[in-house]
């Protein structure tokens, strides 16, 4: 089976975001970046459907150069090569244009399964994956708990709200968008980061005339609505202050 | 005109369509909205007590039960005939499966997420979380967009009633069963929650903060001394650390107790959702700048391996 699983460099988590001089996006020469974790889930399923089918696992991303730093590091948990869109733009492009800039360097590698993640953590519009399915003309499935391939169609185990879920069946290809948690992920082995320098990274442009149909006009820290008593001090103290507060106050505790 | 995309489930609307019309009443200008599904006759007058023009119930026997395909095939069309400017949508589950696709097809901007509208200069800016919640973003997109509202962005309550109730139109939508590529099976439920934490009085919540499985026993022990019960962020049930029914936000329970600790929860708005309703929120975090202290009544900025001891200390001392 020919798996493409598409996956995102972010800002990492632990990163506090700071906004950039004309508040349009953050300062990101400051932050250090990683895989988004959902998408790492992505991979994750794609590398166990590959060992229990066979095939191959190739990983995509679209992004400015630093990317190959994320690729690099899905041939090392054990993807075959890598498919990299590259130009700055995209760092900071809408989901409509990263789909875009996918849809045209993978259209030709014929997968028969793309995963990604559900969403990203830097601007977690949570459209990429389904996108991508409409501009590639595959069928797609969102929020997925369990994969099981069938010959030529899949059954998914969507989660829907409040606790409940559902089974589907499609038909490949198809793009999958896959739920955190799904799996537990694997982390890449010295032998696996040895074998990663020598696997292929395909370098590829963008096509002419993508844009993002929509743009970020204002960023900025929201503006707090609540009045939070913060209580300092030892950890002790801190203790005592609280739980005063809780029973005397707040009346929440006896 | 604005055109609203209602939800229903069994004929029943959620409370999410209700926001997504207010949104859209407070947006300005006319309001159409539209629901899909088969049996929506009394869900379809519901919706036409709220002041808007017009109710399209649109009809089809493929959109019996909701299918991606079904649902962008309808809805192409019905933008296509009634061409509003934007189309709003709750930010459900079932909008985020389908409503990618639709943009494409549609050749329209999608906003997801949204919690508010600005005007400015004659123009609408939507307003979402980036970042984890960390920032918000002024959005313009370009041209008449999609744009779906965050549950409990807007206040249900505040939809205005119409003076008389407004035409209901159907609308049959021309779907063809054999192009619609998934194939679902009916809805269940895993086995029952074994946990009802929506009933709880006190909670304390855990979060990625917690770093090591071995620390959970602390999170239970100062549980047990307040007389609450274990919640946790998705993450801390993604590893297993603690079982699925404990999981408060979007994806887990919806929680409103009268006090609630998280501890080492950042506080992501996929939380946020699932316990915002609770009446007194006490936060812990090492991170002096985590949007949960946004909506805290109380908070702690330190360690929780210190914190935590001292507050089961000061409780049975």
């Amino acid at each position: 089976m020919k798996i493409a699983v598409c996956l995102k460099q972010v800002p990492a988590r632990d990163w506090q975001p700071r906004v950039n001089d004309q508040k349009t996006w953050v300062r990101d020469q400051d932050a250090s970046f990683e895989v988004n974790e959902p998408d790492a889930y992505a991979l994750e399923e794609g590398l166990r459907l590959k060992e229990k089918l066979g095939g191959e696992v190739v990983v995509c991303s679209a992004g400015p150069p630093r990317v190959s730093h994320a690729l690099r590091e899905a041939l090392a948990r054990g993807a075959d090569r890598a498919i990299h869109v590259e130009d700055e733009t995209l760092a900071t492009a809408d989901a409509f244009a990263v789909a875009g800039a996918l849809a045209s360097a993978m259209r030709d590698e014929q997968f028969d399964l793309v995963l990604t993640g559900l969403q990203s953590d830097d601007q977690g519009s949570a459209q990429t994956g389904v996108m991508l399915a409409e501009l590639l003309g595959i069928a797609s499935a969102t929020i997925i708990m369990e994969v099981d391939v069938q010959p030529g169609a899949l059954r998914v185990k969507r989660e829907l709200e409040g606790g409940w879920f559902q089974w589907m069946a499609l038909p490949l290809p198809a793009l999958l968008t896959i739920q955190s948690g799904i799996n537990q992920l694997r982390y890449a082995t010295l032998k696996g980061i040895m074998a990663a320098k020598k696997k292929e990274i395909r370098k590829v442009a963008p096509p002419a005339g993508l844009s993002s149909r929509q743009q970020i006009v204002s960023l900025y820290v929201p503006e707090k609505r609540k009045h939070t008593e913060m209580i300092g001090g030892s950890a002790a103290d801190a203790a005592k202050t609280l739980i005063r507060m809780l029973r005397d106050e707040a009346r929440v505790l006896s | 005109m604005i055109l609203v995309i209602a939800e229903q489930q069994g004929g029943t609307l959620n409370r999410a369509s209700w926001e997504t019309v207010a949104a859209a009443q407070q947006a300005g200008g006319p309001v159409k909205v539209a629901l899909l599904g088969t049996g929506t006759d009394a869900a379809g007058a519901e919706l036409a007590g709220a002041g808007v023009a017009e109710v399209l119930l649109v009809q089809a026997p493929a959109l019996e039960s909701y299918t991606l395909d079904g649902f962008v095939a309808a809805l192409a069309q019905i933008v296509a005939s009634e061409r509003p400017g934007d189309v709003f949508l709750p930010h459900t589950y079932q909008t985020r499966d389908f409503a990618p696709a639709l943009a494409v097809r549609l050749g329209r901007a999608l906003v997801t997420d949204c919690v508010a509208i600005k005007r400015t200069d004659g123009r609408l800016l939507f307003v979402r979380p980036v970042f984890q919640g960390r920032l918000l973003a002024d959005v313009a997109p370009a041209g008449p967009a999609l744009v779906t509202f965050q549950i409990g962005a807007v206040r249900a309550d505040s939809v205005t009633r119409g003076a008389a109730p407004a035409a209901i139109r159907i609308v049959t939508a021309a779907v063809e069963a054999a192009a619609i590529r998934q194939r679902p099976e009916a809805p269940f439920r895993e086995a029952k929650q074994a946990v009802d934490l929506s009933q709880a009085e006190r909670i304390v919540a855990v979060g990625r903060g917690i770093k090591d499985q071995d620390k959970i026993a602390l999170v239970q022990q100062l549980a047990e001394a307040m007389g609450a019960e274990v919640g946790a962020s998705r993450p801390i049930c993604d590893s297993g650390w603690l079982p699925m029914d404990r999981q408060i936000g979007s994806s887990g329970q919806t929680v409103a107790p009268k006090v609630y600790v998280a501890l080492g929860i950042s506080g992501a708005i996929q939380h946020l959702v699932g316990m915002k309703g609770a009446r007194t929120i006490v936060a812990i975090n090492k991170d002096p700048e985590a949007p949960i202290f946004e909506i805290a009544d109380y908070g702690i900025v330190g360690d929780l391996f210190e914190i935590v001891p001292a507050l089961i200390k000061e409780l049975q001392g």
